[in-house]
């Protein structure tokens, strides 16, 4: 592999899964906090106002870190990956430069009033600059889930005698059917590690027998949230992008279960390392047919394998898309186990005595996180050899003009500047969990200083 | 239709560093000007509900460049590669310098901040400088439409330049001394008491080095590139610029003296859309010269996207903008006046 294209992808690579730690979260807490303002504002108890308020601090600090290391996002296609810039401009920069003009702006506008406005903007009117923030947030996701979209999927598109894209139809990128379900699933996970975490620290205050109002109320929410979103996540959007993928990227679902040979009746593997140099499946654990069941629905329905697919055109790193996939798909699992029972528990009024599931529910906090990581390596390594799916090839994309080694300088930098938000992030979030939503009740009084007011 | 879209994202920038300007300039001067923690405060206070709406602006008018001019897009953002990356750096050291400061009321950690707010607005500010200098010098373009600028090489604006020569850094120099003014200027606006009457004296300073240094800027321009000055000659009416930006200048002059702090502050605003018109209009259609061949510059025929693209563009970004102004109209009345103590979650 050339140099610098190696240190071009993990430049992205790097920045790009670093960042989407931050959004996942910002999207799946949005809804849950208008979820809070509006049982506010319904019921007119005050915890859930307070309940609002705490996530609101945490939301805050999240949002910073997302937005900070978002940025470079947009810059870097420009900086390490010109000739892609260059010839897909005229299309992808369509979602792209949306996000800016129609997402961004309303976001940056309406953030402050919802972090710093309660007591300017009364009730009411807070609600509406917290329902913005969630609409800007979704807004937001779905232009770069467009973007994404286009280039596993590409249409509405006319190449020019240069080579480059023009876009045909303003729709037709925006509304791409790939691009539908795609967001579809990713918001869905963005919920999961929404409600995963507001259960999550909802059951660290009931164990730890500390805010126990406020914690019911969290673990209330998250796990009805949870079971839903989870739920939805493997059905129907889960299938339903499966399904997609193995119509028109049957290289990356071969990958995917690294099938290396086409046959009918095709199994799932559950477990195994995939040899693809000997192009078998190490220690396999699998259940029979069920591949050929998920795609086609019947049992007996003949799945392509890699065997199908010239050599040229096999996803780049095999093992990788494997393991990837078969993480978030086992996490997904998990997730609907874990939810299931604790919102079955929660309808039997029992979950807040059953101290193993709200030990079980602390301890998942972090695997939303890896899956909506593992999903999106599953996109995009999956989607290798290519930028543009079966138009474009990675090689084709990168900035030779930048060289391995001005590549690797800033990746560095990157590194270490994200090495430091990551200690400050913890540090802060470390302490809003420390006060606790119990303080927000006196800050209460004084809601405009949320951020600075207390210290 | 290339035009237009030249035009738009001209405009875009400008809106850029008219609104952006003054929270840069702000944050250059928050150490020197903002004395004690309480100022400080109030400093932040007077940019933090809109800082991050104007630097929106940035991220629109890239990602607008890139839709309509991707080649102008792919090839400046990977030639400028280091001085860019490391802009993207100090846009992340100045966001964390305003959101995170207020979040622990302790002297280390507030200074710690403060001197990472105002050194990042600062460089920032030295940086979009020297780029604005850049772009009117001209870049070593190829035959295939790329170049690779290093930081620096002699320090001589030749053919093979690096970001920082002489008469970028002098365009550096320039932009910190407008911008920082521009930055008093709102502050004077946005507050009062001590803060206020300390600005007033930085803009005492500022001011003449502005004015000796946009006639210095100018001079350096017409020599380092004299074909500037092409546009000015078959269209006239483009005189009408440098009048523009000499009126603005003593606008400011004016205004200060009567203590019409409104005034002063559109006279900067002014000021500075007319010198970054003045560049734009003396590129025309020109978006980035070769400092070799003039042949191999990037212009909007050469660099735009397809026809189709641009047409159907016009539609979603006149209507994002349309809705866009509205927000800052919404923003700034909720925000207008002087700012008081205690009012914001910012500093």
């Amino acid at each position: 592999m050339d140099d610098a294209l190696f240190i071009h992808r993990i430049h992205f690579a790097f920045t790009v899964t670093y960042h989407y730690i931050f959004p996942q979260l910002t999207m799946g807490l949005a809804p849950l906090i208008v979820v809070l303002k509006t049982l506010g504002l319904r019921t007119n108890q005050p915890v859930y106002d307070d309940a609002a308020r705490f996530w609101t601090r945490i939301f805050g600090i999240n949002f910073v870190v997302g937005v900070v290391t978002g940025i470079p996002m947009e810059f870097q296609f420009g900086t390490n990956w010109a000739r892609f810039s260059q010839i897909t401009g005229g299309v992808i920069a369509q979602p792209l430069a949306m996000e800016g003009v129609f997402s961004f702006f309303l976001e940056s506008a309406f953030l402050g009033l919802f972090l710093f406005g309660e007591k300017r903007l009364g009730r009411k009117g807070h609600w509406w600059a917290a329902f913005m923030v969630f609409v800007g947030s979704w807004l937001s996701g779905f232009f770069i889930v467009a973007a994404d979209a286009w280039m596993q999927h590409p249409v509405a598109y006319n190449r020019l005698a240069d080579g480059s894209f023009e876009v045909t139809s303003f729709w037709g990128v925006l509304m791409n059917p790939w691009a539908l379900i795609q967001y579809a699933h990713t918001m869905c996970g963005a919920l999961i590690t929404g409600a995963f975490a507001m259960a999550a620290l909802g059951a660290f205050y009931l164990l730890n027998n500390r805010d126990v109002e406020y914690a019911r109320v969290f673990v209330r929410i998250g796990v009805i949230a949870g079971v839903v979103a989870s739920a939805m996540q493997i059905f129907p959007t889960g299938d339903l992008h499966g399904k997609l993928m193995a119509k028109h990227q049957p290289a990356t679902t071969a990958g995917m279960e690294a099938l290396f040979h086409t046959q009918q009746g095709a199994p799932m593997v559950i477990l195994g390392q995939p040899d693809v140099e000997k192009q078998r499946i190490d220690n396999p654990l699998v259940v029979n047919s069920l591949l050929s069941f998920l795609i086609y629905g019947t049992t007996r329905a003949e799945v392509e394998g890699l065997d199908k697919v010239p050599k040229e055109n096999w996803p780049t790193n095999i093992p990788l898309l494997y393991f990837a996939y078969h993480v978030m798909a086992g996490l997904g699992t998990l997730f609907v186990g874990v939810m299931a029972i604790s919102a079955f528990l929660l309808w039997r009024g029992s979950l807040f005595r059953t101290r193993w599931l709200l030990w079980a529910l602390m301890l998942s906090a972090p695997f939303p996180f890896i899956a909506n990581m593992a999903g999106w390596i599953t996109a995009e390594v999956g989607r290798q050899p290519w930028l543009v799916y079966g138009l474009l090839r990675t090689t084709e994309g990168f900035s030779a003009n930048v060289s391995a080694a001005n590549g690797l300088f800033t990746l560095l930098g990157f590194m270490g500047l994200y090495g430091m938000l990551t200690l400050f992030y913890l540090f802060l979030l470390q302490r809003e969990i420390g006060h606790g939503p119990g303080a927000s009740a006196q800050v209460g009084a004084a809601p405009l200083t949320v951020s600075g007011g207390r210290g | 239709m290339e035009t237009i879209w030249f035009a738009l994202v001209a405009l875009m920038l400008t809106a850029y560093v008219v609104l952006d300007g003054f929270d840069l300039g702000a944050g250059a001067l928050h150490l020197i000007a903002a004395r004690t923690d309480e100022e400080r405060r109030k400093l932040l206070q007077s940019i933090g509900p809109v800082w991050d709406g104007n630097e929106v602006w940035l991220l629109a008018a890239g990602g607008t460049l890139f839709y309509a001019f991707p080649l102008l897009y792919a090839s400046s953002f990977s030639g400028f590669y280091l001085p860019l990356c490391i802009v993207l750096w100090l846009l992340v050291f100045r966001a964390i310098g305003i959101e995170f400061r207020a979040h622990l009321d302790n002297p280390v950690w507030r200074d710690f901040f403060d001197v990472l707010f105002s050194l990042a607005s600062l460089l920032l500010l030295v940086l979009f400088g020297a780029a604005l200098g850049n772009v009117i010098r001209g870049v070593p373009l190829g035959q295939d439409h790329y170049f690779f600028v290093p930081l620096w090489t002699d320090f001589l604006p030749g053919a093979q330049p690096g970001a920082l020569d002489w008469y970028t850094v002098l365009c550096a120099v320039m932009t910190v001394a407008a911008v920082s003014l521009h930055g008093a200027l709102y502050i004077i606006l946005k507050t009062a008491g001590a803060l206020n009457a300390r600005m007033r004296t930085v803009v005492k300073v500022l001011w003449p080095a502005v004015g000796v240094g946009t006639v210095a800027s100018l001079v350096a321009t017409v020599a380092v590139r004299p074909r500037v000055l092409d546009n000015y000659f078959t269209a006239p009416a483009g005189w009408i610029i440098p009048a523009l930006v000499a009126a603005g200048l003593l606008g400011v002059f004016h205004f200060t003296r009567k203590g019409q702090e409104r005034n002063a502050f559109l006279s900067s605003c002014l000021y500075l859309t007319a010198m970054l018109g003045g560049a734009a209009f003396g590129l025309y259609p020109v978006l980035l010269p070769a400092s070799g061949d003039p042949a191999l510059s990037l212009t909007i025929h050469n660099a735009a996207a397809g026809v189709s693209s641009l047409r159907i563009g016009l539609i979603w970004w006149s209507i994002g903008m349309a809705i866009a102004i509205g927000y800052f109209v919404l923003v700034y009345s909720m925000f207008r006046g002087k700012v008081e103590q205690h009012d914001g979650g910012h500093g």
